[in-house]
């Protein structure tokens, strides 16, 4: 199949799975409460909230509301936050760029150091930096992220005051994005929060590595580069790597959507204005149309990370085909 | 006569292994001399793919070359730096490996692999390269070689990737090629094509082969002289023709009656009664012993030495087999 008819079906299968996501999110959503009273004054009448119902289409059956929401989905039009007045999508995409320039640092810090030391693991099995590596790994693993951030903070930003705790500090603007890693204050900002969600990811891209690195180095082919005269470097990161790659990648995309759609502890704890923060704050004021584009904009995120993923293996892999 | 190529003297690999040591070579020495093809034959477990192995110094921990001398031209590779064999592993000695379907690395195309070896080991520039890498794929019969460089292995068959393999080997203009089976896994049919084509790839270019196998007829087509290792050691060594018409070893012998022939048939196949012993406790005296038809008490106190016995061939036995033996 051609990479354009794939392209194709890929977007239809995206298509069907936001649809299904939206009615489920709006079937969730219904159930949480009477979203009436969010909009109207503590003292309203029974008349007032009866009339509120009734603009904000509350009255009608679920199946056309539904309807309602859809259609004005469709037509760009997500509802506006019952608590600033705003467009919901508006909102949660100004909030965006925050988020995800902490994620692709955190990601970035996560990857450079995960494959290089996954290698080595796997390369060297028993070895006691090895084993060194992976006992910190499972470390990575089991401390929660809350923790983390909260141990940062206080060795870093209390005992030693060297990195700012909170905010997002100056921001630039660049294409039209407002950005704090082009500035140094928003640099020294970005630090903790990146290095907090880091670091489970770093802990299972390593061990990943490190369980496909063993297992091709089983492979006859790493010993016929060795009989080439290669050198040991090429070996591991020429001849090795790509071949334990693919669920290395698989890893990736998940962690990647993982903490775009989910750093909320990690910008709650830090301060973060980005849309973690926004989610958490809205879920707490019953917010209902900014809860409903956040979810629906984490399933699209989620789909597109791995119609790439698909798209990336079959760059790794000639044996995989798109189909 | 010429110095040899290779000399390998009193080549000593063991594996420390938590069951104990296992000595996979215990002493084994033989020459090759250039333009010279020497087969080593055993059966599975007799050390032979651990020689080949550690000629090239690709044996890995809990294995190691405990002693002896591996002289490759004169110098000798058992006491050279990982950093030195590295020019050697590929320039001066290539390996062909068993299982064609796994020795290339599916996720490169071929022409990127057979380039690797070029670009290691020779100064060419990328046209150049290139070129001699079609003319490569000619060489060992791959039609339309142009467009089969940008082709993945798994586009290939067992035989075809087998040719590639030899391809890469003979690339950098090895003077020694060491073949670890290279035609177990492939069709009878295109064994032989396979074997033809070593042959005369390698002998036509003045270089040297050690082909490790189990299989005797391949020996027969192609070695010039045979070395047979049980457990470890050299229990047999000689020209080809006098070993296949009349072995001296017990051993050799056993083996050579195990080859089913059409022309005569029998209802049962000769075979050597017993298995290989568990090498980790050999004690002294013959290794073959309780498999031998010939063998005396003598044999259990005393380790036969490698010695003269007629013609080309040395023998490690007690009892020699007589050219006329049945």
């Amino acid at each position: 199949m051609s990479v354009l008819g794939y392209t194709i079906k890929r977007l239809l299968q995206m298509v069907l799975v936001l649809f299904a996501v939206s009615v489920i999110v709006f079937l969730m959503m219904s159930f949480t409460g009477d979203p009436v009273f969010m909009v109207i004054p503590i003292d309203s009448t029974a008349a007032e909230i009866e009339q509120a119902r009734r603009l904000l289409g509350l009255d009608r059956s679920l199946l056309s509301q539904y309807f309602i929401f859809l259609g004005d989905m469709l037509q760009g039009d997500f509802g506006r936050s019952y608590v600033f007045r705003q467009p919901a999508m508006q909102l949660i995409l100004e909030r965006l760029p925050a988020t995800i320039e902490m994620v692709l640092v955190a990601i970035t810090l996560a990857t450079a150091i995960a494959i290089p030391l996954g290698v080595y693991a796997g390369a060297n099995p028993n070895r006691p930096v090895s084993r060194g590596i992976m006992a910190g790994s499972l470390l990575g693993i089991s401390l929660p992220g809350f923790w983390v951030g909260m141990m940062l903070i206080f060795f870093f930003s209390v005992r030693y005051p060297l990195l700012p705790s909170s905010g997002r500090g100056d921001t630039v603007e660049v294409f039209g994005l407002r950005l704090s890693i082009f500035t140094a204050d928003g640099f020294a900002h970005i630090i903790l929060p990146a290095l907090t969600l880091a670091l489970a990811t770093l802990a299972i891209m390593l061990r990943i590595t490190r369980a496909g690195m063993m297992e091709v180095m089983r492979q006859d082919y790493m010993r016929f580069a060795r009989a080439k005269g290669a050198s040991r470097r090429s070996i591991l990161f020429r001849h090795g790597l790509k071949n334990a790659l693919i669920p290395v990648v698989t890893i990736f995309g998940l962690q990647l959507g993982d903490l775009i759609a989910f750093a909320t502890i990690t910008e709650t704890i830090f301060a973060w204005p980005g849309t973690g923060k926004l989610l958490i704050d809205s879920i707490y004021r019953g917010d209902r149309p900014v809860i409903v584009v956040y979810l629906m904009l984490t399933a699209f995120i989620f789909v597109a990370i791995n119609f790439l993923v698909d798209i990336v293996y079959t760059l790794i892999d000639p044996r995989i085909s798109v189909k | 006569m010429a110095d040899p190529l290779l000399e390998v003297r009193d080549l000593r690999t063991y594996f420390h292994t938590f069951g104990g040591v296992v000595k996979a070579v215990d002493g084994v020495s033989f020459d090759v001399r250039q333009g010279e093809v020497v087969g080593l034959v055993g059966e599975s477990g007799g050390g032979k793919s651990v020689v080949g192995f550690s000629i090239l110094g690709l044996i890995d921990p809990p294995g190691r070359i405990e002693a002896g001398e591996i002289l490759f031209a004169g110098e000798n590779l058992a006491a050279k730096s990982e950093e030195e064999m590295r020019s050697v592993r590929g320039g001066e000695i290539a390996m062909v490996f068993q299982d064609p379907m796994t020795s290339l690395n599916p996720v490169y195309t071929v022409g990127h692999q057979m380039d690797e070896m070029l670009r290691l080991h020779t100064d060419l520039d990328r046209k150049a390269r290139r070129a001699r890498c079609v003319e490569m794929l000619e060489q060992v019969g791959i039609s339309e070689a142009e467009s089969r460089l940008d082709a993945y292995p798994h586009q290939f068959s067992g035989g075809m990737r087998q040719r590639v393999v030899i391809a890469i080997a003979l690339l950098a203009g090895s003077r020694l090629i060491i073949a670890d089976e290279p035609t177990t896994a492939l069709d009878v049919t295109v064994q032989a094509q396979i074997l033809k084509l070593m042959r005369r790839q390698i002998v036509e270019r003045g270089a040297a082969m050690i082909m490790v196998t189990h299989d005797l007829a391949v020996i027969s087509e192609m070695a010039d002289r045979v070395v047979v290792l049980y457990c470890g050691k050299v229990v047999e060594r000689g020209r080809t023709a006098e070993i296949i018409n009349a072995p001296s070893h017990p051993y050799t012998r056993g083996l050579l009656d195990s080859i089913p022939r059409i022309a005569e048939r029998r209802d049962r196949l000769d075979q050597i009664p017993g298995t290989v012993p568990d090498i980790r406790t050999l004690g002294k005296g013959c290794s073959f012993r309780d498999r031998c038809f010939r063998a005396q008490p003598v044999c259990a106190e005393k380790t036969p030495v490698l010695s003269p016995v007629r013609g080309s061939l040395d023998a490690a036995c007690h009892f020699p087999l007589e050219e006329t033996a049945p």
